[in-house]
């Protein structure tokens, strides 16, 4: 019942809330990126870190760091957390959270997949899966030769196996299809997801359908930008879009005729949202526009802590976080390898 | 902490000064670490604006959160080898300070070197000791199969050749070679184990487990986990890289296993062999680990004592400025007064000591900044401050009600909670408390009763009013007790033995201490009892009130605010004492007289109708002409809080722009550079003057008062119904429940009856109760008495003291 959620939403929801807004504050500010920028060496980024919330994370840690080491600790927090929201989560907010996970999955069986296609060590890389998108037999997708076999033996244990439904081909794995398998699963999960957070209904579908969109729309622009010049033909480019967003259909067909980047921008000029992370770029630049886009994302999430009782404050709970933790990363590897002036190229301030 | 202390007052924090040290760098660890011995500076930030990392010491610190971290390490390592934590002796803090800081950060390194290298040997020969544990496990459990399986087809074999000769002839060539891949995996992984198995060889092979009855040892990470044997039977190749490929991914460890009967016993010897030689080894191993650690454990807390305090030294340090030549760091803080000459001695100390040329200059700066409030308590005062400190901290220098708090608050709590059978409850628990104080102190308590703990001298004080006032009260578990002599009442005949109504005379002398016994259980007994308590709750009130009001006089002289005097001070005290004050005698005069005059209807038609004629009601002669005087004092009162103080200081306040203007003006005239301006120092005194803002406040401030006075009033009356609710709650207790099972004559009914009522006494009158009590008493003092005078807007004296540091805990 849109506009009521107050009267009934605090019965389940509202200590999840108010721990995910407790969270929320713990967040870098601007003054603690201002702060990090400065420092020499790990060990300052680790003081500093130190009268965070990251302190009790990075304490123990001895003392020659490594950015590896920062992230992991750092992302260790964040699954901290989730598995803390998770556990006290009730329908259908343990399932909402656990949406948020699938694309962490959908991430990690790429990287297993890819990883042994170019044999490398399966315990390497599972080192390098997200935590949070790891499930039981994830180390099995070592075996699988092809996609059907990689469903039969893994998936079809896991949430991701309804998403596989288009893409089982008995074809052996190569770089290229296994590319359009993580599109094509990323597609299913962002149309489910969409599906799931409309039958939720009330202030959740609204602001997540809104959040979801413009991750689908950017998942639409990074595909059309990366098969430009590839053997993507343009009906195989156009099934890759998610069924939903601002440029669904129209905008759609346009990107799906771009054959440079100067095409895709002319195509979202159109849609008024996307026209101010356009401006701030001059012609011929699209390298940045990751950076925007993220910006844009982070200005989208962080609205929707402005409005209560709904669930979309975990989904952008989560991804600010995951942005701060990019951040880290890259202000941590600037400092590593004394880069401090590219600092400010790829850090994305919260707050 | 050196020397002897300044006698100090509670009355008044302890005068304060703005200090300045100039240290010379070579000595100005020395320095800060003697100054943390003596606590009673408190350090400010003088490089507020640089970041942690960015400030003078931020190697120190860094190489001190370091080897906090090693300690971190070895504390964790000996929680795991169960080994109780030292205390700090006596004897090792004497000792403590010979160890210095660089060879202690050396000899750290080494000894977690030294633990990580025994640790990593122990992990090896723990691993090989476990895998050849668990393959061990496997041969038996795996023979145990193929035993099984090979007299089964035996003699299934047998029966088959029986029945059918032709058929199970076949070529050998033609058979298929069964291999077999056995090990051991982790209980809850095997349903998915299973399931991958069949679906990746497409259900041509065959996988036989059995549970391992003990826990394993995981050679891998080192848990005990319950774990099963399995044995996984395959044709060709491919089908054996496969189940390879998934057991390595499920964390399954494979083991070879042997065919032949001969050289599965020759396995067995030699792996069975082994295990007792590793066992050895390993068990050398970890005894050599446990010496290590208890030699670490010798020295841990003396060290965790000095990286702690080296730790609190330099972040001192890093809020030291350098003087312009960097030869000097200059350091700002507040010390109280009395401690000027021990610093001065410590300095030199310090500057002996660590054999500088020059010595560090110490003087006192002057401010306008409200230095901090500082009060010197002691075990017994200390809970009591930290009472108001709840509230707020004092003001500086102003009038600290933690001294009155001493004697009203367990007063107030005692009037509520006036039985002196609970009162001895009480004191019996905090006797506990306190006798064992010096054991208690020393070791963790819990949350609840830490709380306690703290508070027990509060306790012992509430627990001795009680039993005062239940003597008053004559409340004994609502049992009364004739110890002051006899019953002045007795009846006149023998009808009135159950009928209390009526009948009773007085016979002696009035009862001498406290209430008659014979009021209770009288039908009269509330109506007696309540007006008793209510009247006496306003007296309480009323006197309590105007201490509040007579403390602001003495702050307003302290502070030389004749304007805080005259028109707050005086006013309040009027209002106040001709409305409730003049209640007050009132009620007073009643007693006296054993008038019969309605109080309520004098007090409201002294408002209504002050000119009426007061008819029976009267009780002095003159009263109604007292009443008009008083209740034109009040009126008049009132406009005298609310319009002068506003417009007097809005005068002050020009005045003193005007002089200020002037002097400026002078001093440009005469000589320029004279002018030294701290503008840090100086810009409180130049404050804004808004009228209107000036005025509102006042005008909230009356209208509280005036308020408050009638509402405050009221509100002591809560004194009357706790301690009403108290009685009748006891009584409730005791009548309906112990008398009444008392009565039955059955010995199971009376142990119930007991047993609820010690429940009921402990559970609701001594816990419950108290806790309300304690709160409502909480209440009087913060709201009614405090906001008579408190300001409460100081903030609390934080020396930089190593006593502190050591208490703080892990952290």
């Amino acid at each position: 019942m849109y506009g009521f959620e107050m009267m009934t939403f605090n019965v389940q929801g509202g200590f999840l809330e108010a721990i995910v807004r407790g969270h929320r504050s713990s967040l870098l500010t601007a003054a603690d990126y201002n702060n990090l920028c400065q420092c020499e060496t790990l060990d300052d980024v680790k003081m500093h870190l130190s009268s965070t919330e990251y302190g009790s994370y990075l304490q123990n840690e001895p003392s020659p760091l490594h950015t590896a080491t920062i992230v992991e600790k750092c992302t260790l927090k964040l699954v901290d957390e989730y598995k803390k929201m998770l556990c006290q989560a009730t329908e259908p907010m343990s399932t909402f959270l656990e949406y948020i996970t699938y694309s962490h999955m959908i991430d990690n069986v790429v990287l297993i997949v890819t990883g042994t296609l170019h044999e490398r060590d399966v315990h390497e890389l599972l080192e390098k899966c997200h935590p949070l998108g790891m499930f039981d037999s994830i180390a099995t997708l070592a075996v699988a030769q092809n996609m059907r076999e990689l469903y039969r033996l893994v998936l079809v244990d896991t949430p991701l196996a309804p998403y596989f439904s288009e893409c089982i081909t008995s074809e052996d794995l190569d770089d290229m299809n296994i590319e359009i398998m993580r599109n094509t699963l990323y597609k299913a999960y962002l149309e489910d997801f969409y599906k799931f957070c409309q039958s939720l209904g009330g202030a959740t579908a609204e602001i997540m359908s809104d959040l979801l969109a413009f991750e689908a729309d950017r998942r639409a622009v990074n595909i059309t930008i990366n098969s430009i010049g590839t053997e993507l033909i343009r009906d195989d480019r156009r099934r890759l879009y998610s069924n939903f967003g601002l440029l669904y259909p129209y905008g759609h067909e346009e990107l799906a005729l771009c054959e440079d980047v100067e095409q895709v921008r002319g195509a979202l000029e159109k849609y008024p949202g996307y026209q101010s992370i356009f401006a701030k770029m001059s012609y011929g630049e699209s390298q940045l526009l990751d950076k925007a886009f993220y910006e844009e994302e982070v200005k989208r999430l962080c609205l929707t802590f402005e409005q209560q009782f709904h669930y979309a404050v975990f989904f952008s709970y989560i991804r600010l976080r995951e942005q701060e933790i990019r951040n880290l990363m890259w202000i941590s590897e600037c400092v590593a390898q004394n880069q401090k002036s590219r600092v400010h190229d790829s850090v994305v301030f919260i707050f | 902490m050196i020397g002897a202390r300044h006698p100090m007052d509670m009355i008044r924090s302890e005068a304060m000064q703005l200090v300045q040290f100039i240290i010379p760098i070579e000595s100005s660890h020395l320095t800060v670490s003697y100054l943390g011995e003596l606590g009673l500076v408190q350090f400010r930030d003088l490089n507020a604006n640089k970041n942690l990392f960015q400030r003078t010491h931020a190697n120190q610190i860094k190489r001190c959160g370091e080897m906090g971290r090693k300690l971190r390490f070895f504390k964790d390592h000996m929680a795991k080898a169960g080994i109780l934590p030292s205390v700090l002796s006596e004897m090792s803090q004497m000792t403590q300070a010979h160890t210095d800081f660089d060879e202690l950060e050396a000899i750290l390194s080494e000894l977690e070197d030294d633990l990580i290298r025994v640790n990593a040997n122990n992990l090896k020969l723990l691993r090989t000791y476990n895998e050849h544990l668990e393959y061990m496990l496997v041969i038996q459990k795996v023979g145990e199969f193929l035993y099984a399986k090979q007299n089964l087809t035996a003699a299934l074999r047998s029966q088959i050749h029986d029945t059918d000769r032709s058929e199970m002839i076949t070529d050998p060539s033609k058979q298929i070679k069964l291999g077999f891949v056995s090990g051991l995996i982790p209980k809850e992984k095997t349903m998915a184990f299973e399931r991958t198995l069949f679906r990746a060889t497409r259900g041509n092979m065959f996988l036989k487990q059995a549970a391992v009855e003990n826990l394993v040892t995981d050679p891998v990470s080192g848990d005990k986990i319950a774990k099963n044997v399995f044995v996984a039977f395959y044709s060709g190749e491919r089908a054996k890289e496969k189940i390879i490929k998934i057991c390595d991914s499920f964390g399954a460890n494979r083991y070879p296993h042997a065919d032949d009967l001969e050289r599965r016993r020759e396995i067995i010897e030699e792996v069975s062999r082994k295990i007792s030689e590793l066992k050895v080894t390993v068990d050398v191993g970890l005894q050599h680990r446990e010496n290590l650690l208890k030699h670490i454990n010798d020295q841990f807390a003396q060290w965790n004592l000095l990286v702690k305090k080296e730790k609190s030294v330099y972040h001192i340090l890093n809020m030291f400025s350098f003087d312009v030549t960097k030869k000097c760091l200059v350091a700002e803080g507040w010390s109280p007064i009395f401690a000027s000459n021990q610093i001065q001695s410590i300095l030199q100390k310090a500057t002996i000591d660590s054999n500088s040329q020059i010595g560090s200059i110490f003087q006192v700066l002057h401010t306008k900044e409200s230095p901090p409030t500082y009060f010197h308590t002691n075990k017994f005062t200390m809970a009591f401050q930290e009472i108001v400190d709840a509230y707020g901290v004092a003001k500086y220098q102003e009038i600290n009600p933690a001294v009155y708090t001493i004697i009203t608050f367990p007063f107030l709590f005692a009037v509520m909670f006036g039985d002196w059978g609970h009162g001895i409850c009480l004191l019996l628990i905090t006797l506990y408390f306190i006798v064992r104080e010096k054991k208690l102190s020393s070791q963790k308590l819990g949350d609840i009763t830490e709380m306690i703990f703290g508070g027990r001298y509060v306790i012992l004080m509430m627990a001795l009013s009680s039993i005062y006032t239940g003597l008053i009260y004559n409340e004994f578990f609502s049992v009364p007790f004739d110890l002051f002599g006899k019953t002045a009442y007795a009846c006149s005949d023998t009808s009135c033995i159950n009928a209390y109504t009526q009948g009773l005379t007085k016979v002696r002398q009035t009862y001498s201490f406290g209430v008659d016994p014979q009021w209770h259980g009288s039908r009269t007994e509330l109506p007696f009892l309540n007006s008793l308590k209510m009247k006496m709750s306003i007296l309480l009130g009323v006197t309590q009130m105007n201490l509040g009001i007579i403390l602001s006089y003495f702050n307003g002289n302290f502070f030389k605010n004749n304007l805080n005097i005259w028109h707050q001070f005086v006013p309040q005290m009027i209002f106040l004492n001709s409305l409730f004050g003049y209640l007050s005698i009132l009620i007073i005069v009643k007693w006296c007289t054993g008038s019969k005059a309605d109080l309520y209807h004098v007090m409201i038609y002294m408002f209504l109708n002050p000119t009426d004629e007061l008819g029976e009601n009267q009780l002095f002669i003159g009263q109604k002409i007292l009443q008009v005087i008083l209740l034109l004092f009040a009126v008049v009162s009132v406009p005298w809080m609310l319009f002068p103080k506003p417009f007097l200081l809005k005068r002050q306040h020009q005045a003193r722009h005007q002089r200020r203007d002037f002097a400026m003006e002078t001093l440009f005239t005469v000589d320029n550079d004279t002018i030294e301006l701290n503008p840090d120092h100086d810009s409180n005194s130049d404050k804004e003057f808004e009228f209107s803002e000036v005025f509102v406040h006042q005008l909230i401030h009356t209208i509280e008062f005036v308020l408050g006075a009638v509402s405050n009033t009221a509100s002591y009356l809560r004194l009357w119904a706790l301690s009403l609710a108290h009685s009748e709650l006891s009584s409730v207790f005791y009548d309906k429940v112990l008398i009444l099972a008392w009565g039955y004559k059955n010995v199971f009914i009376i142990i119930i009856g007991i047993i609820i009522f010690l429940f009921a006494t402990i559970g609701v009158l001594l816990v419950m109760e108290t806790l309300s009590a304690f709160l409502h008493a909480l209440r009087l003092h913060w709201v009614e008495f405090q906001n008579k005078f408190y300001e409460g807007d100081g903030y609390k004296f934080a020396p930089f003291s190593f006593a502190l540091l050591s208490e703080g805990g892990d952290d």
